[in-house]
Parts: structure tokens; C-alpha cells; sequence
């Protein structure tokens, strides 16, 4: 492939038992961008994302055709380790989901889990991805407490510094502000700006002006369909489908 | 609608309301009335005969005043114990399978024959280890004791597990895959770590019912009238001491049952509270 895409599709479709969530999507994502996924509820973009990192196959009665090209490769090719997948591809979910220990654990659980680090190499870790997420300001003092103790806001970013301590390539964001104030908001879309440096984003989000507001491409999905993909520059003033075009100004969704 | 009728209405729903509030009220009052008397008779009758003597003293020859249950005491303990290391961690990896694994034919036959079990009477499972154990051995044991609790104790720690294990949120499961957990890593490190209050509370409500067991003892541990931790021999327990005495002839005796069903029920009251107190812990790290 000539391209430096990181992410490639061909003809993905994904049924859940005979329904079909997603249908023969083609789509080159670029490294180092954010780019968003839209469209009303249900309409595949969150399996879509699950198909990324094979999140899908948990889901008893899914089943996924077509192909994922991670840098090249075959992400759905039998030799691949979905376990090294899923570590390159991490994910933060829509409502924050701290596993049950402090919030030192909490982010030292996927080094210690892929023994990346000990002891004070660990520590060191833990806080880089602290500092990464833009939390560890406000917890440096309370590393030993319940990662239950932090707001809401807080939670999603400790989940992304749990997230960039395995050191993945690629984000998956499925609606990752959705059950944040505005302000928290706010934070962590800086943050994914911040990010972009290294990572590629992919982010679904319900919320048109912040795919707006951070991503450089957005794609469009209705029912299943990527209806329209592009500069999201392009795609928020002049789409070209008059789906997209009836969705983002409110007249349907 | 007049203004009458209104009002008739207004003084029938009262009338509802507090009539469904008082039979409630009554009801409860039912309810708790037995236990009170329970717990006041016992404690009338047992708190004379409970004496330090009682936990350190083995019992006297007939006629001899004085004495203890500390057999009594050591060997509950000791068959606890037994069961425990028997019941537990094959009820609790029973309902991690049954909650993680158990959606086919043959989990469903799992939890069913659990449902069965729970529900056979416990002299059957007596008789069932009798058979399994004591009779090979040809002797009483307190192995054949804890076997028979343990194997009481199986599907009720089997079946909480499981049901503990399904009010883990399937985020925190996804959580740890996506950062490149195994399945098995994912339920050992986080889904048990969510767990881990309902599962102890479920080991130690399992644990507080073994505990009066009676009826499986007479024809496993059987029960002995010396202090003993040997696990070939017959051992002593409380429920089946309790037993031997209250249908002896001798008022001594009979006051030590009750300072015996005294201590079984405070050892029963003790291990619900600490599940309680589990519990609470549960609650705030699930939410």
C-alpha cells in the first residue's frame, strides 16, 4: 500500500445474529489525527470502533466479514494475538470504568500485566502516564486512594492513563464525554489535541460540535452506512450527501 | 363527580392505606415475636451455665458437677474448618465458571443439579458420605464431618458466586481486555478483585447455616466426649453435644445445652454480621 494510512477497512461488515450493524465499510485513517465518527443511535459507529480491536468477538452472536489492516496487517488474520492487538489498539468507554483498587493500581495494573516495569521503574510509569492524561496534579498527593474517590472527569482521564501505559498506537474513544460536565469536557478534548502528537484517535461522540471542535476528518453513519467520509472542515459546511447534510443541521437524528 | 362521593372515596383510600399498613405491621411483629422468645429463653436458660469452665473443660462422667464443652467447641471449629477447605474454593471456581462460562446446556445442567442439591435434606447427605467414607474407613471421622458439611455447603457458595459474579459490570471486563488482559487474567485480577465482598459473604452465610448442622454429623463425626483435633478419629460438635445432652436425663446437662445453643447461635450471629459488613464493602466497590 502506497499509503501512510495506520488503519485500513475493506468491505467491513458486522452482524449481530441476522441483523447487520455495519455494512461493507471501506475507510483509509491517516496516523497521528483525530478523526470522529457521527450519526444517530445505532447506526454502527460504535461497532464499527469494536471492530478495530476486535471487541465485537465478546459479544456472543457477532460476527465480523471483511478485513482490518493495522499498519499493513491483517488485524483478523488467524496467527494474530488478539491479546498484542488489544494492547497496540486500547479503548476508553463511554462512562468511565476505574477497576476497583487505588489509582496508583489502577494504571500500574497493564505495565504489570505485560511486565513492563517494577519497582521504581513503575512508579515512574505510572506517574508519565499520569502526566500524560493531564491528571497527575490532582492526585499526586492521593495515589494510595480508591480510584473511586475522583470525579467523573477525572475517572475518564485516570481510564486514558491506564490506557497510554501499555503504550497502544491507536485510541479508540467511544463517546468518552458523554457522561461528563462541560468543563471535564472541555479537559479532555485538550487532551486528545495533546495526544495527537503520538497516537491516532479515533473518537464517536454524539456531540457534532466537538467532532467538530477536535477531530480533522469525520465520517457520517446511518444505519449501518458510511454515508460520507472527510475533512471535517469540508463535511461540517458543505457535505455532500444530503444525509449528512439533513443530519448535522438537525432536521432528522 | 359531587362533592360527597369525593370525599366517600378520600375516607375509603384512607381507610385502605391504614388497614394494609396495620396487617404489615402485625405481620412483622409475627415474624420477629419467635425469634425474641428464642433469644430470651436461651439466653434465661444458658447465660447461668456459661462459664469460662465451659470453653476450656471437657465434660465429666454422669453425676460429677462441673465440666465443659471445649470438645464440643474445638471440634465445630475443626469440622468448619474441614468443610470449608472442601466447599469453598470448589463452590466459588464452580460459579465463576457457571457466571463466566456457564451459558450452554451443561451449565444450565450445573445449575440445575445445584438447585437440586441445596434442596435435598441434609441427613441424605449424611447417609451419602456415610457411605463414600465412613463405611471404607470403617470408623467415624471427622474427615467424613467435613466432607459432609463441605458438600452442603457447594451449591449455596456456588450459586451466590455466581450471582455475585453477573453484578460485576461487563465494562470493567472490557476494560481489562482492551488493555491486553487474557480471559483468564481478566477474571482473576478484576472481576474477582469486584467480587471479592459478595463472594465472602456468600462463603460466610454458607458457613453460618453449616454451622447447626446436626443431622449429617450423627452418622459421619458422630461426636466424642474428649477434647480431640485428630481428623481420623470421631470428633465432638456442638450441634450433635447440644443434642446429646438435651435428651439426657440429667439437669446439668440440660443447662450446659442451652449455654451450648447459646454460643452456636452468638457463632451465628457473629459470622452474618461480619457478611453484613462485607457486604457493605461490596456495594462501594461495584456500585
Amino acid at each position: 500500500m502506497g499509503c501512510d494510512c495506520k488503519i485500513r477497512t475493506e468491505n467491513l461488515t458486522v452482524s449481530y445474529g441476522s441483523f447487520q450493524a455495519l455494512k461493507a465499510v471501506n475507510l483509509s485513517l491517516h496516523s497521528r489525527r483525530i478523526i470522529a465518527f457521527i450519526g444517530p443511535s445505532g447506526c454502527g459507529k460504535t461497532t464499527f470502533l469494536r471492530a478495530l480491536n476486535r471487541m465485537n468477538e465478546i459479544i456472543e452472536g457477532a460476527s465480523t466479514r471483511g478485513r482490518v489492516f493495522l499498519d499493513g496487517k491483517d488485524i483478523y488474520a488467524p496467527e494474530v494475538d488478539v491479546v498484542s492487538l488489544r494492547r497496540s489498539v486500547g479503548m476508553v468507554f463511554q462512562r468511565p470504568n476505574p477497576f476497583p483498587m487505588t489509582i496508583f493500581e489502577n494504571v500500574a495494573f497493564g505495565p504489570r500485566l505485560h511486565g513492563l516495569a517494577r519497582g521504581s521503574d513503575l512508579a515512574e510509569l505510572v506517574e508519565q502516564s499520569l502526566r500524560r492524561a493531564a491528571l497527575w496534579e490532582e492526585v499526586k498527593d492521593k495515589l494510595r486512594q480508591s480510584a473511586f474517590s475522583l470525579s467523573g472527569g477525572q475517572q475518564q482521564r485516570l481510564c486514558i492513563a491506564r490506557l497510554l501505559a501499555v503504550e497502544p498506537e491507536v485510541l479508540l474513544m467511544d463517546e468518552p464525554c458523554s457522561a461528563l460536565d462541560p468543563i471535564s469536557t472541555l479537559r479532555i478534548e485538550e487532551l486528545m489535541r495533546e495526544l495527537k502528537r503520538n497516537y491516532t484517535i479515533i473518537i464517536v461522540t454524539h456531540n457534532m460540535q466537538q467532532a467538530a471542535r477536535v477531530s480533522g476528518e469525520t465520517g457520517f453513519f446511518l444505519h449501518g452506512e458510511l454515508v460520507e467520509f472527510g475533512p471535517s472542515s469540508r463535511v461540517f459546511t458543505s457535505p455532500e450527501d444530503r444525509r449528512t447534510e439533513d443530519y448535522i443541521t438537525g432536521r432528522f437524528g | 363527580m359531587s362533592q360527597a362521593k369525593s370525599r366517600w372515596f378520600g375516607y375509603r383510600r384512607r381507610l385502605a392505606n391504614g388497614l394494609l399498613g396495620g396487617f404489615a405491621l402485625l405481620a412483622t411483629v409475627l415474624a420477629l415475636l419467635p425469634l425474641i422468645l428464642l433469644l430470651y429463653y436461651m439466653a434465661a436458660r444458658g447465660l447461668p451455665a456459661l462459664s469460662l469452665d465451659f470453653f476450656t473443660k471437657s465434660p465429666k462422667p454422669v453425676g460429677e458437677p462441673g465440666g465443659g464443652m471445649a470438645n464440643a467447641v474445638v471440634g465445630t471449629l475443626v469440622l468448619i474448618g474441614l468443610a470449608g477447605l472442601a466447599g469453598l474454593p470448589i463452590g466459588i471456581l464452580g460459579g465463576i465458571y457457571l457466571a463466566e462460562f456457564g451459558n450452554n446446556r451443561f451449565g444450565w445442567a450445573v445449575r440445575f443439579a445445584a438447585d437440586v442439591l441445596s434442596g435435598v435434606p441434609s441427613i441424605v447427605i449424611g447417609m451419602f458420605i456415610y457411605a463414600l467414607v465412613v463405611l471404607p474407613m470403617r470408623h467415624f471421622s471427622a474427615i467424613a464431618g467435613g466432607a459432609a458439611l463441605g458438600v452442603i455447603m457447594i451449591p449455596a457458595v456456588m450459586r451466590t458466586t455466581e450471582e455475585i459474579i453477573r453484578l460485576v459490570p461487563s465494562s470493567l471486563r472490557e476494560a481489562a481486555l482492551s488493555l491486553g488482559a487474557t480471559q483468564s487474567r481478566t477474571i482473576l485480577r478484576i472481576v474477582l478483585a469486584a467480587a471479592k465482598g459478595g463472594v465472602i459473604t456468600g462463603g460466610l452465610l454458607a458457613i453460618a447455616r453449616i454451622s447447626g448442622e446436626t443431622a449429617p454429623l450423627l452418622i459421619t463425626a458422630l461426636g466424642y466426649n474428649f477434647l480431640s483435633v485428630r481428623l481420623d478419629q470421631p470428633i465432638a460438635s456442638l450441634p450433635v453435644q447440644i443434642f446429646n445432652y438435651a435428651i439426657s436425663p440429667y439437669d446439668d446437662w440440660h443447662a450446659q445445652a442451652w449455654a451450648g445453643a447459646l454460643v452456636l447461635v452468638m457463632l451465628v450471629a457473629v459470622l452474618s454480621l461480619a457478611a453484613r459488613c462485607a457486604t457493605r464493602g461490596r456495594l462501594r466497590m461495584v456500585r
